[in-house]
């Protein structure tokens, strides 16, 4: 926020809740970075680190949510700070989910190298779709820092081609299916992995849009690129 | 609050409203249309001119020679600057209660009826409906019906504001002025006179002049911005606090003044 405001404990609170909510970023985005490093390597050791840092990053949650709770019955806030506040909220619920999801895909790396079979399975083809992901939640935490509308249209943008990236996956994966029934089993288990981190594209959109709610005052969600983009400029 | 789609009729069109105490201009070209039987409350710091172009709405400055209005303000199309007005009819249109409650110095029955006696000439039995039904209005009725002739002084703080308010009503007015009508209330106090307004506004419109922010938001529908005479910004409430369009009430709202 540029100005400061008559009252330098909000400033400090409202400084205080948006570095805790950073924080939450970067544990977050270690998380899905182990876990995909997990999927490349076939590394379990690796996948039960991120399965048991998770409760890091509930416990963020929880104390975000707290501290917001706190300011918003000592401070009244309105217009931009009240912004700030309902996005800060909403972002935070967002980066959980990611730690669920990054939870989930360490799970399911934890099977696939349990399964021989796996390996043969076109795991290679997520490996654009996953550094995609995670190079989004990380772009959406620096627009969040530094209210950057471009970055953020460009992270919608960058979106779409996760959920293409997805569907051609998912076809693949059919075909893989109906050639050798004994696939399906670890075909599932692929598309779980796949679809978790096409939900981390979609967490990284959402996040990007309460970027827009908090410059803007517009609330852009469910609402097409060319709309968010005749907001933007 | 305000359902955006139905734009209500307008009851008060201020147009190029200067206004100047001697030399000192102190408001600025204000032009603005108040919605009938909605809540509209200006605010601003102090010396933005709020309290100013509310006293112009009755022409209350008038008590004071050095002081002067230019433009008009149309209420209903007449407007309240001509000179030939009559101010007495006009401030039987345009009630007022103002900031520290003032009660009349006799009894609570005759603070009500001292108004209405100057307009209106009723009967004993529909005076005391009257003054019954005022009461009631301002959600007094139940804590002084047993005692109505004991003083208005009598009352605590925030029961004579209501009483100022069942005074202001019971000449049935078209448009109540309130400046800062809770400013020397406590919270509980407070409340009742908000939820008091709320009810108010289905027979009257109601202008408020408030210093306290939250108050502008519990209670009004529209809300006006005023810095230094100049209106900045005049629009729904819900917008102004969530997404006002200038820079500057976003500043003053959210305590950046300064």
């Amino acid at each position: 926020m540029s100005e400061k405001h008559l009252s330098s404990q909000f400033d400090s609170d409202l400084n205080s809740v948006s570095t805790q909510l950073m924080e939450m970023g970067g544990l977050v985005e270690i998380q899905i970075q182990k876990a995909i490093q997990a999927l490349a390597q076939f590394s379990v050791p690796l996948a039960e680190e991120v399965m048991k840092a998770e409760d890091r990053v509930d416990m963020m949650e929880v104390a975000i949510d707290h501290a917001l709770t706190a300011i918003i019955a000592r401070r009244q806030p309105a217009a931009r700070d009240l912004r700030l506040l309902l996005a800060i909220s909403k972002i935070t619920t967002n980066l959980e989910r990611v730690g669920d999801e990054a939870n989930k895909i360490a799970r399911q790396v934890k099977s696939i190298v349990e399964s021989s079979d796996a390996r043969k399975m076109p795991i290679g083809d997520l490996r654009l779709a996953s550094h995609l992901a995670v190079t989004l939640i990380r772009r959406a935490l620096d627009a969040f820092a530094r209210l950057d509308l471009d970055a953020v249209v460009s992270i919608l943008k960058e979106d779409d081609q996760i959920d293409q990236e997805f569907k051609g996956f998912t076809r693949k994966l059919v075909t893989y299916m109906m050639e050798d029934p004994r696939t399906i089993g670890d075909s599932l288990n692929l598309l779980f992995l796949a679809k978790a981190i096409e939900r981390i594209g979609d967490h990284a959109k959402n996040i990007a849009e309460f970027i827009i709610y908090i410059v803007k005052g517009t609330d852009v969600r469910h609402s097409s690129l060319a709309h968010v983009e005749s907001i933007v400029h | 609050m305000t359902d955006s789609n139905d734009s209500p009729p307008i009851k008060l069109s201020v147009k190029d409203l200067n206004f100047y105490y001697g030399k000192f201009r102190a408001l600025n070209s204000i032009s603005l249309d108040i919605p009938a039987n909605r809540v509209t409350a200006f605010i601003g710091p102090s010396g933005c001119g709020k309290s100013t172009l509310l006293r112009t709405f009755n022409r209350m400055f008038e008590l004071y020679p050095e002081q002067r209005a230019e433009g008009s303000i149309l209420l209903d199309g007449e407007d309240l600057l001509d000179f030939k007005q009559d101010v007495a009819l006009i401030r039987a249109r345009v009630g007022m209660v103002f900031q520290k409650p003032t009660p009349f110095p006799m009894s609570i029955f005759d603070n009500i009826t001292f108004g209405v006696k100057l307009f209106e000439n009723l009967s004993r039995i529909d005076m005391e409906e009257r003054v019954e039904w005022a009461l009631k209005k301002a959600a007094l009725w139940e804590e002084v019906k047993d005692k109505l002739q004991q003083s208005g002084a009598s009352l605590s703080g925030g029961q004579q504001q209501r009483l100022c308010i069942a005074r202001g009503i019971a000449i049935k007015p078209e448009i109540l002025l309130l400046d800062e009508p809770c400013s020397a209330l406590d919270p509980i106090s407070t409340a009742r006179v908000e939820e008091l307004i709320a009810e108010l506004k289905a027979d009257y419109t109601v202008i408020i002049v408030t210093h306290n922010m939250q108050q502008a938001a519990r209670c009004s529908d529209y809300t006006a911005y005023m810095y230094l005479g100049d209106l900045v910004e005049f629009g729904e409430t819900n917008q102004m606090f969530l997404k006002p369009g200038r820079q500057e009430t976003e500043d003053y709202i959210t305590g950046r003044f300064g």
